[in-house]
């Protein structure tokens, strides 16, 4: 996912969170991203203090916690599991961030390591969640 | 929660029109459809975007010949404008390759779509839609609340079955629905407008069968001078844009 539209999400997300829960500070935003989300966390740290300011609650860097979700891809054919860190190093770099905007398009750069099928369901570490945010009402 | 998802009313907030053309079967020419109501509207002034919803198989840059442009990174993503339209399309990050999907991950990356574009300040957006009723369709009636339905069939009996299901479908989920366009009629009289005629849509019209059409394909130009875009054109002025 493009660091920037995460950034901007998390923001809209802590936002409309606090005002349902009636939130006046928050404490901590913990949010997940999966490894294939590749995200680079300089940018999203420098894309999140440029949209802070569009956030009606105070909130900054600090008070947001990220942690990568690592992958496990499992091949529908033989039942083969790897990772993606694992595979991407060999990923010419087109293919790397085709991968990093859409994560699906993995199913066309990547074939499984045993088997050679493109049929693998990506079982952990796709997606972007806020786990949970902490605050005060 | 996932945050993507508040993402996506934003990226649409600034789009005053967004129409997604859908019909039940493939090969009724949905993308032929969407492809050239966009050139159509570029033509007649308006800010339009193009979004090939079709992942598994995208046929809009075929259809107008979009070759060697890509989206522009900044905040996001921002489409390319070829030939006036902007556009989107799996195929900037997928080339030439097939793409296999199957419906969770179709979910998936048309989220993450929708949340990475910025289509920006636009009077139309059309969104051509794979066939069917299926994780699309509900997936961007889900996530595109002002989203409008344009249903195209052809006069065949398969197609006119499959076209019921979709209306049925869209009134049940109280999606609004711009209308129903024939195409491909090559009987003298329309089905469609008799057939659908229950189901209190707009019948938009009808576009008779164009034997040269395939000869423009891949030339925008040439295909807005086909008898297919006149009469599509005629229909999108007195139905969409009076």
């Amino acid at each position: 996912m493009h660091e920037w539209a995460l950034a901007e999400s998390i923001v809209f997300t802590v936002n409309e969170e606090a005002a349902k829960e009636k939130l006046k500070d928050i404490a901590l935003v913990k949010v997940k991203v999966g490894e294939l989300q590749q995200i680079e966390l300089d940018i999203f740290k420098f894309a999140l203090e440029n949209v802070l300011p569009l956030s009606s609650i105070p909130l900054d860097m600090a008070r947001i916690d990220i942690e990568i979700d690592e992958s496990t891809l499992k091949c529908k054919v033989c039942r083969n599991e790897w990772n993606f860190r694992e595979a991407a190093g060999k990923l010419p770099e087109e293919e790397s961030e085709a991968i990093h905007f859409i994560p699906e398009v993995a199913h066309i750069y990547m074939r499984c390591p045993r088997c050679g099928s493109p049929d693998f369901e990506i079982t952990k570490g796709r997606g972007v969640w806020i786990d949970y945010i902490e605050g005060e009402r | 929660m996932d945050p993507r998802l508040n993402i996506i009313d934003k990226r649409f907030e600034n789009v005053k029109r967004i129409i997604a053309v859908s019909g039940g079967k493939g090969g009724i020419g949905k993308s032929l459809t969407a492809s050239t109501l966009a050139l159509i509207l570029t033509k007649h002034g308006f800010r339009t975007g193009l979004l090939d919803l079709d992942f598994c198989g995208p046929s809009d840059h075929v259809i107008l010949g979009i070759e060697g442009v890509y989206p522009e990174e900044d905040r996001g993503i921002i489409p390319p404008e070829v030939f006036g339209v902007r556009f989107m399309s799996i195929t900037y990050f997928a080339g030439y390759n097939p793409v296999p999907l199957r419906g969770g991950e179709v979910s998936n990356a048309i989220i993450e779509m929708l949340a990475i574009t910025r289509w920006n300040e636009l009077d139309f957006l059309i969104i051509d839609m794979p066939p069917g009723t299926g994780d699309p369709a509900l997936d961007i009636i889900r996530l595109i609340k002002r989203v409008e339905f344009l249903v195209v069939t052809t006069q065949s009996r398969v197609a006119l079955a499959v076209a019921k299901k979709e209306l049925q479908v869209l009134r049940e989920l109280g999606v609004p629905v711009a209308g129903v366009l024939e195409n491909m009629r090559i009987k003298e009289q329309s089905a469609a407008k008799e057939e659908l005629s229950g189901y209190e849509v707009p019948f938009l019209g009808s576009i008779l069968f164009d034997h040269n059409l395939e000869d423009a394909l891949g030339d925008a130009r040439e295909l807005l001078k086909t008898d297919f875009a006149i009469q599509l054109e005629k229909i999108v002025i007195a139905n969409l844009i009076k």
